[in-house]
């Protein structure tokens, strides 16, 4: 077999790494991106016409460059931030940039999925908006804010393997250098078969803490 | 307590305004329970919200113990709203927190102790009579359990006035019951001035004291609850009224006329108060020459006073039937002689060529 347990193990690593990172930046990023297109908008508990009309488009920009294009279009930025713009911390920039506006656009559907009965009950009890997201809107929306997160990770896990153009490394990389490029379809099998499990893996534990959280079954 | 002062409210949506509330004059006492009925789109909504302002009036404004919230700063409302309770239609419970928790939420949004939370919280759930639920959640209580709980963290705050948006709407009719008794002693135990808005007359003729009728964002009507029920003014009132005392004459005493004739005379007695236990009827038939006979009758209980409504026949001379027409009215007690209905008989007319077509 061409391809060494050393090797996929590293690759195993730089995927976990550059998804853990990029999620956790991702995640802040798009918590506040969210937060924000949901309680500016017309109506809500701090509407305001101009903050939504700049955080908008902006979302819906990074939302709509493909992954390999942002990879390579930010280089100098990222470089300005992380010093290189080669190697897995190198890929964590562009992955932050691309998954923060996605997990905003999902945590904006979790909130406003919320009763605005909630919202009105709140603001009778005297909460102020900061309260009011706080102590109302995140707990209510807590359960279906897990399974966003769940989906952005797996996204992201997909946007990892196109790391490799920036030699962020990783199982993606592996199965396009290793597998792809060499003809080895064993490496494209293993590298699919590790993904699958890791997606199924980080899906399932999703569904568990939402159902938890949610107390059925 | 709450007064209305020429409110006013206007929304816009796109070119189109609508007005929702339009000069509104109306005086909440101190110890009122006060009910606004009116059919949906009336502006009933709009008018409570401007109570603690989730809506703001466009013009007019709304004093709660003399004191315009509208001109305090944001800090001092969020503490005037603490004064002011709210239940809802849809009780607006947080699925994702027990019931102790949505009861002691209002409490945990300014400083107090744990302990103080815990005494307040649970003297509240027992008065509702859920302190066996405190670590259920909302979607593991029955409709009128989580209104109980959104009582509850209405009173938790200790307010002296309590809001309710059709709160017993989405109710069936045996648990409406229960929650307006239990509104009832929130009343007479808290003292606590309670403004009810609803669709429904059962509401308003089982706890108010005082109602206002809207249509189209007015107020058409308002007085104490005996005298908008035994008067109505307006059609729409009239309508609300019947629908829960029953002072339709009924189809069959419309055919009665029509076989009686001559010394048969249909009277309908109306009735407020004492005197629906006063025994006129029998005083009538021993006092006259006239025979009585009872064909239909309904009473009501408002205000725990008596108030309804007689159909009966009388047989007799025509001079003294009069004199028992003299005789029963009286300041509380209307009578009025029942005559033929056109519009009623068309039917048995129908009914009759069918005969006859059959024959």
């Amino acid at each position: 077999m061409e391809v060494n347990r050393q090797i996929l193990i590293e690759a195993i690593w730089e995927t976990l790494y550059m998804v853990s990172i990029s999620l956790f930046f991702g995640a802040i990023l798009g918590f506040i991106l969210g937060v924000t297109l949901v309680i500016t908008r017309k109506g809500h508990i701090l509407e305001n016409k101009f903050i939504f009309s700049i955080v908008n488009p902006i979302v819906n920009i990074f939302r709509s460059i493909p992954f390999i294009i942002l990879l390579v279009a930010i280089i100098p930025f990222t470089r300005l931030i992380v010093g290189t713009s080669i190697g897995t911390s190198a890929a964590i920039v562009p992955l932050v940039l691309h998954v923060g506006p996605y997990i905003s656009r999902l945590i904006e559907n979790s909130l406003l999925e919320v009763d605005e009965g909630i919202i009105e009950a709140a603001k009778a009890m005297g909460a102020t908006p900061f309260q009011i997201i706080r102590k109302f809107l995140l707990p209510e929306a807590f359960p279906s804010l897990i399974l966003s997160v769940t989906t952005a990770t797996i996204g992201l896990i997909g946007a990892t393997a196109m790391a490799g153009a920036v030699g962020g490394g990783g199982l993606g990389d592996v199965a396009i250098t290793y597998g792809y490029q060499r003809f080895d379809n064993v490496t494209i099998l293993v590298t699919v078969i590790i993904l699958v499990a890791i997606v199924q893996l980080i899906q399932s534990i999703g569904n568990v803490f939402e159902r938890k959280l949610r107390r059925v079954g | 307590m709450i007064e209305f002062r020429k409110v006013s409210k206007t929304f816009v949506s796109g070119k189109r305004t609508i007005t929702a509330l339009e000069n509104v004059d109306l005086t909440v006492h101190k110890g009122d329970i006060f009910g606004v009925i009116g059919f949906s789109g009336a502006g009933k909504s709009t008018l409570i919200r401007t109570v603690n302002l989730l809506e703001t009036p466009t013009s007019g404004e709304v004093l709660i113990e003399g004191k315009n919230l509208q001109k305090v700063s944001k800090k001092e409302l969020r503490e005037e709203k603490k004064n002011i309770g709210m239940i809802f239609q849809h009780f607006n419970l947080l699925n994702s927190k027990t019931v102790y928790e949505n009861v002691a939420m209002p409490l945990l949004l300014s400083k107090h102790t744990k302990k103080e939370v815990e005494q307040r919280v649970l003297e509240v759930l027992q008065f509702v009579g859920l302190e066996d639920k405190i670590k259920s959640y909302p979607d593991q209580l029955s409709g009128g359990q989580k209104q109980r709980v959104g009582i509850a963290r209405a009173l938790v705050t200790n307010p002296s006035i309590l809001l309710c948006d059709e709160a017993t709407s989405a109710l069936d009719p045996q648990t409406t019951k229960s929650i307006l008794q239990l509104l009832r002693r929130v009343n007479e135990e808290y003292k606590i001035t309670i403004l009810i808005i609803t669709h429904e007359m059962e509401v308003i003729k089982e706890i108010c004291n005082r109602i206002a009728v809207m249509e189209n964002g007015r107020v058409i009507e308002s007085g104490n609850i005996l005298d908008v029920f035994s008067n109505p003014q307006t059609e729409t009132a009239r309508n609300f009224v019947s629908s829960v005392v029953h002072d339709e004459i009924p189809q069959s005493v419309y055919r009665l006329m029509e076989v009686h004739n001559g010394r048969s005379h249909i009277l309908k007695v109306d009735f407020v108060g004492v005197s629906s236990g006063q025994p006129i009827i029998s005083q009538v038939a021993k006092k006259f020459n006239v025979d009585v006979n009872i064909l239909f009758g309904s009473i009501t209980e408002l205000q725990s006073i008596p108030f309804g409504n007689l159909i009966v026949e009388v047989i007799g001379d025509s001079k003294e039937v009069q004199k028992t027409i003299n005789f029963i009215q009286s300041d509380t007690v209307n009578v009025k002689e029942v005559k033929g209905h056109g519009s009623k008989q068309t039917n048995f007319d129908r009914s009759d060529l069918g005969n006859v077509v059959h024959g």
